[in-house]
């Protein structure tokens, strides 16, 4: 690797609006090879992708202002190119996908029309680019391609989205591919497809490839490089395997200390009582479909025939892609919808007979923490009201008087200030507002918490923060956990026993030692070999396998 | 709240962010803020108007036929000219503002409580009666609504009430469109889901969680909703079966002065600036709120008021 | 889509009906029109025999039982006034009207749509400001005002058109330009927006990053996107156009629809009035109906499968 591709150095670019500036990325340089893939990796907001926009010139000014620096290609700086010279470039020699490819293609134009104008922007004529777009989507491996050249990017699933995208980025043979969070929205099968699709196109073209992502398992998994950025730094580069086996930096030590799925199993320590029992879960939801057609209307079992138990004070991890119905099953467990068929029991009792004081009761022992802590908390309400309010629909749990003493003691189990109810939730970070929502959870002293996707959004050093406040929890309050999540690792680390979904059936059920060290189903096997894994090393053995 | 109990709660700052940061952009709005000052000076004029001008703008003068504006010897008065009994236009115009801005408000006032009432119940508990509701909106808003209140106003009779009741039916599918589309967000809304689990009642729910999100928007819909029921109400006196004599509001005076349009321009012409301009100046107010209440632009300003933490 | 467009049809097929129905209603809750069409001095006989041959002594329901008859047929009575079909004469008026309400509004989208994407390139621009402000302008001026003071200034002082009536082209003019003043203003703001949203989008982006030149981006690209959220509230404005031609007919004399039902509301010519709203309804609903399609065409994730 001694020729260069690209080579950014000391690029400074800041956002300048009324309420002054901001530094988004301060003397970044970085370099990528032909046929290496380089990984940018970064939190949310160490400015990851700003150098990359800068380099495609995606930077829109105002407000965004190229302070220094140089992005040498070819013999030519990138940064200093007139519009004309830029779209020679653009899509010709260096091309981008993105992370959301469903917001990124046009939605009233044919993917093939779409893939077509990339190849006719830059001179080829329409015949030609008619066929190139058909033996493009072939080699992006998107089934019945021929058929699909004129469906629209709503009629395709992510995965296929972002086949079309790469299509589209390969399209003329670029020198340099850019993927800005490629597969940070698809399931994690489906992310191993894209990846392997990417690295078999590098390896045929021997095309750069600079790979922009927060997870540190796809850079263990597909990058020769990588450099680690923080608050608009780079703070360490280097070969992958050297990075993560001795980081230098403590940022990044910290990093892959919070990659979830390193510690041992937890020990199970079941107790004999049984919390909720679910027998025979059916949902089924109507399709659309024309009423004035005569025969019987098509439904869909988002939930087929789920059973399962949950002991008091364990953690029961459900895990699944999306489409595997554990969002229904939540929404069932919280009483939000009836089941077609089947029961859930509380205690013995069935959920959906409760009735007045009874049903209160049940809600009062079941709380929720769901994905997104900003949609989750009232922005009109302050933190007092947002973790008092479940006081003022229970009456008589708690006397007025002592609301605020009792919000105060609530925030500071999680891990805030008592003066933090003062506040709104906008005045917090991601982290700091699932703190809070896990405070509201609290405040009826229930004996299950149900977390939906409750760290999904976060970034790895939080989500490792919030676990292990959700652990202390358990252990003081003796909580039992209904933990959902598409995350393997996380529930490997987090939960005691854990069921596994797949297409509203329930493929799988054990231990997490079990699940993990002992798969039976094939889909939980290749559930888990997807998942990528931050260890180099492991990465390796599961190549060769 | 029960800050008495607590010690040292007091000293602690509270956000009060809204109020002061709205006040802030709308300093930083020079159109919204004209608009603002022209809306506050119509409405005052409005209210004490009438009886300091005692019986000017309805004493007939007959030496000041038709007389045409700007001319200064006539007295400040008749700087707009005078109607065919010789009374000025400027203080007529202030008479009728009384009469055109409470009809609107009230016909405002009425279309909203009812639609939001009527949205809330179709947004939030849906099932057979939110079809209902649906329908018979489809149904007033299916028909011109100029045409639906002639019809009604011409078979119940042109009275002030009965032309604030005609304006608000018409007006109503607005609201109730609006408010439900906005429940129905809302209502998805994972804070929302959070309090119907943790056991909230349906009054609860509603009343601290969805409505308090809905007010910014039907506040900006008024606003817009003011404009639209003032030139409707103007149309219809227009025509002749809005406000009848001896009442009359600035719509009144556009269709009189129409006889007089080749000979006396002015009797028509003021009062139709006056409908333009308080129009206009809640066009502009209604762009100023929807910015101003926009979470994403309230947000940056609330930042800038609490980044002092 | 077909599905969709069944559904509609059928519900507004409901609505019409009940808006018949409460017209019917209410204009017979009026007291009988023989007031208003024989002298007050009139013999009672006479006043029986107009009752009697009209259909007004028999029972409310009687009445609209046949009223509802005639509807099969496409049968609403006879005009009181001039004695022909209702129909006969709403379906006369209705073309000026739909022409003036077509002129209008596809004026009003030509201008929304080009000053629109232009103030949207260069936002808070001289030109933006100065389109914002006018927009505004257009969307708050009465139109009954409008219509009077273009007569002053362009029939009457500089005669350039004539003051009414449907004859040539040139009286045409100052009815659409008034007509389509307040839509063009609404629809230059939903342009420019929508034009500002589709600039910003991540399609957008994508298209940068191929190295499209800015005339594809903003005309190939983000034009037919902006496009969607103007032709939704243009039909919105459907009914607001013929609240509007009623003014304008009735300034400018024009024999259509609007100026019509006007004159029958003011003599009781109850049947000319039902078969006005009905028709009327109608052509709203057809008018609604176009824009779906339009939009369909435009929008392939409106089309299903």
């Amino acid at each position: 690797m001694s020729e260069t591709l690209l080579e950014v150095r000391d690029l400074s670019v800041e956002f300048r609006s009324s309420r002054g500036i901001t530094r988004a990325v301060q003397n970044v340089s970085w370099s990528v090879a032909p046929g290496e893939t380089l990984a940018i990796l970064g939190e949310s907001g160490s400015g990851k992708s700003v150098s990359a926009n800068a380099v495609m010139g995606l930077i829109d000014s105002p407000p965004g202002h190229i302070t220094s620096g140089t992005a040498m290609y070819g013999g030519r700086d990138l940064l200093q190119l007139s519009g004309a010279q830029r779209r020679g470039i653009n899509g010709k020699s260096i091309s981008m996908i993105f992370q959301d490819p469903l917001a990124h293609l046009n939605p009233v134009y044919p993917v093939g029309w779409q893939i077509e104008e990339t190849l006719r922007i830059h001179g080829v004529s329409s015949g030609e680019a008619r066929k190139r777009a058909l033996e493009l989507l072939e080699q992006v491996k998107l089934p019945n391609a021929r058929q699909r050249l004129g469906d629209y990017p709503h009629q395709f699933s992510g995965g296929q989205r972002q086949r079309i995208m790469i299509a589209m980025a390969v399209a003329l043979r670029p020198d340099l591919l850019i993927a800005d969070e490629p597969t940070t929205a698809l399931d994690v099968t489906v992310q191993a497809r894209i990846l392997d699709l990417l690295k078999e196109l590098q390896r045929e073209s021997g095309m750069g490839m600079v790979l922009i992502t927060h997870d540190l398992g796809v850079v263990a998994q597909v990058a020769d490089r990588v450099v680690v950025m923080k608050d608009g730094q780079v703070v360490e580069g280097g070969a992958v395997g050297d990075v993560f086996r001795r980081p230098a930096h403590p940022y990044t030590r910290k990093l892959l200390s919070a990659v979830p799925g390193q510690e041992p199993f937890r020990h199970v320590e079941q107790k004999p009582e049984v919390l909720v029992e679910a027998k025979g879960l059916v949902k089924e939801y109507l399709l659309a479909s024309n009423p004035f057609k005569v025969g019987a209307t098509p439904t869909t079992r988002a939930l087929d025939d789920v059973s399962f138990k949950l002991h008091a004070g364990e953690t029961l991890g459900i895990v699944g892609e999306s489409g595997s119905g554990k969002t229904t099953l939540a929404r069932t467990l919280l009483r939000l919808t009836q089941p077609t068929a089947g029961e859930i029991a509380y205690k013995g009792t069935n959920v959906f007979s409760l009735r007045g004081r009874a049903l209160r009761e049940f809600r009062r022992k079941l709380q929720v923490v769901f994905q997104d802590p900003t949609a989750s908390l009232n922005p009109r309400m302050s933190i007092h009201e947002i973790v008092s309010e479940p006081w003022a629909i229970h009456a008589g749990v708690l006397p007025r008087a002592e609301w605020r003493a009792g919000v105060e003691d609530l925030l500071v189990q999680v891990g805030l200030k008592p003066e933090h109810a003062d506040r709104y939730p906008h005045q917090f970070s991601g982290g700091q507002r699932q703190r809070i929502a896990i405070a509201r959870a609290l405040a009826l002293q229930p004996e299950i918490i149900l977390c939906d996707e409750a760290v999904s959004a976060l970034d790895v050093s939080v989500q490792a923060q919030v676990i292990a406040l959700l652990k202390e929890l358990q252990k003081k309050h003796g909580l039992a956990y209904i933990f959902i999540a598409h995350d393997l690792p996380l529930v490997r680390d987090f939960a005691d026993r854990v069921l596994v979904m797949c297409k509203g059936k329930l493929v799988e059920e054990g231990t997490t030692e079990e699940i993990f060290a002992r798969p039976k189903d094939p889909y939980t096997v290749e559930l888990i070999n997807a998942s990528p894994h931050p260890d180099p090393e492991r990465l390796d053995r599961h190549e060769i396998a | 709240m029960n800050s008495a109990v607590l010690p040292g709660e007091a000293a602690r700052r509270r956000p009060r962010p809204t109020k002061w940061a709205m006040l802030a952009l709308l300093r930083r709005d020079k159109f919204a803020l004209a608009a603002a000052v022209f809306l506050v000076v119509v409405v005052l004029a409005a209210l004490v108007g009438p009886p300091l001008l005692g019986g000017i703008g309805i004493d007939m003068d007959l030496m000041a036929r038709n007389a045409p504006p700007f001319e200064p010897d006539r007295g400040f008065w008749h700087i707009l000219g005078s109607d065919a009994l010789g009374r000025p236009i400027l203080a007529r115009i202030i008479i009728a503002a009384r009469p055109t801005l409470l009809i609107a408000a009230a016909a405002v006032l009425l279309s909203m409580v009812v639609g939001v009432l009527l949205g809330l119940i179709a947004g939030y508990k849906g099932g057979i009666v939110g079809d209902v509701i649906m329908r018979l909106t489809d149904i007033v808003m299916s028909f011109p609504s100029l045409l639906l209140a002639l019809v009604v106003l011409y078979i119940f009779g042109p009275a002030i009430t009965n032309v604030i009741i005609v304006l608000a039916i018409t007006r109503v599918p607005v609201y109730l469109r609006t408010t439900r589309a906005e429940v129905l967000e809302i209502r998805s809304r994972m804070f929302v889901v959070a309090a119907e689990v943790t056991g909230a009642s349906v009054f609860r729910t509603v009343s601290r969680h969805i409505l308090p999100m809905v007010v910014p928007t039907i506040a900006t819909l008024m606003t817009i909703e003011f404009a639209f029921v003032m030139l409707a109400e103007a149309s219809l006196s227009f025509l002749g079966l809005g406000v009848q004599a001896p009442d009359f509001t600035w719509g009144v005076m556009v269709a009189e002065g129409r006889s007089y349009l080749a000979t006396a321009w002015w009797l028509s012409f003021w009062p139709g600036v006056f409908i333009a301009l308080v129009t206009m100046s809640l066009n502009l107010l209604s762009n100023w709120l929807r910015i101003a209440t926009d979470p994403v632009q309230r947000w940056r300003l609330e930042r800038e008021v609490a980044s002092d933490e | 889509m077909t599905y969709y467009l069944t559904k509609r049809t059928l519900w507004s097929a409901v609505s019409l009906f009940g808006l018949v129905v409460f017209v019917f209603f209410m204009a017979r809750l009026t007291g009988s029109p023989v007031d208003l069409y024989l002298p007050i001095d009139a013999p009672e006989s006479l006043r029986e025999d107009f009752e009697r041959i009209h259909g007004f002594d028999l029972p409310l329901w009687q009445q609209f039982v046949d009223f509802l008859g005639g509807l099969l047929t496409f049968d609403f009575g006879q005009s009181l006034r001039q004695g022909v079909p209702a129909l006969e004469l709403v379906l006369r008026a209705m073309p000026t009207t739909l022409l003036l309400a077509l002129y209008s509004i596809g004026l009003a989208l030509i201008v929304a749509i080009v000053t629109g994407a232009l103030a949207a390139w260069r936002p808070n621009s001289i030109f933006d400001r100065i389109a914002t402000l006018l927009s505004l302008l257009g969307a708050s001026l009465p139109n009954f005002w409008v219509a009077i003071v273009g007569v002053l200034i362009f029939a009457v002082t500089l005669r350039w058109v004539p003051t009414s009536g449907t004859g040539s082209v040139a009286q045409w003019i100052l009815p659409v330009f008034v007509l389509a003043i307040r839509p063009a203003g609404l629809l230059v703001q939903v342009a420019r927006s929508s034009m500002i949203s589709a600039l910003s989008s991540a399609y957008v982006k994508t298209a940068q990053a191929k190295g499209a030149a800015p005339a594809r981006i903003i005309f190939i690209h983000a034009l037919r996107n902006a496009m969607l959220p103007v032709i939704t509230v243009a039909g919105d404005q459907a009914a607001g156009i013929i609240n509007g031609a009623v003014i304008v007919e009735t300034i400018f004399g024009f024999p259509g629809v609007g100026k019509l039902l006007i004159d029958s509301i003011m003599f009781r010519d109850f049947a000319v009035v039902q078969a006005g709203v009905m028709v009327t309804a109608v052509a709203i609903f057809i008018l609604n109906f176009t824009i779906d399609i339009v939009y369909a065409v435009l929008d392939p994730r409106t089309r299903g499968h």
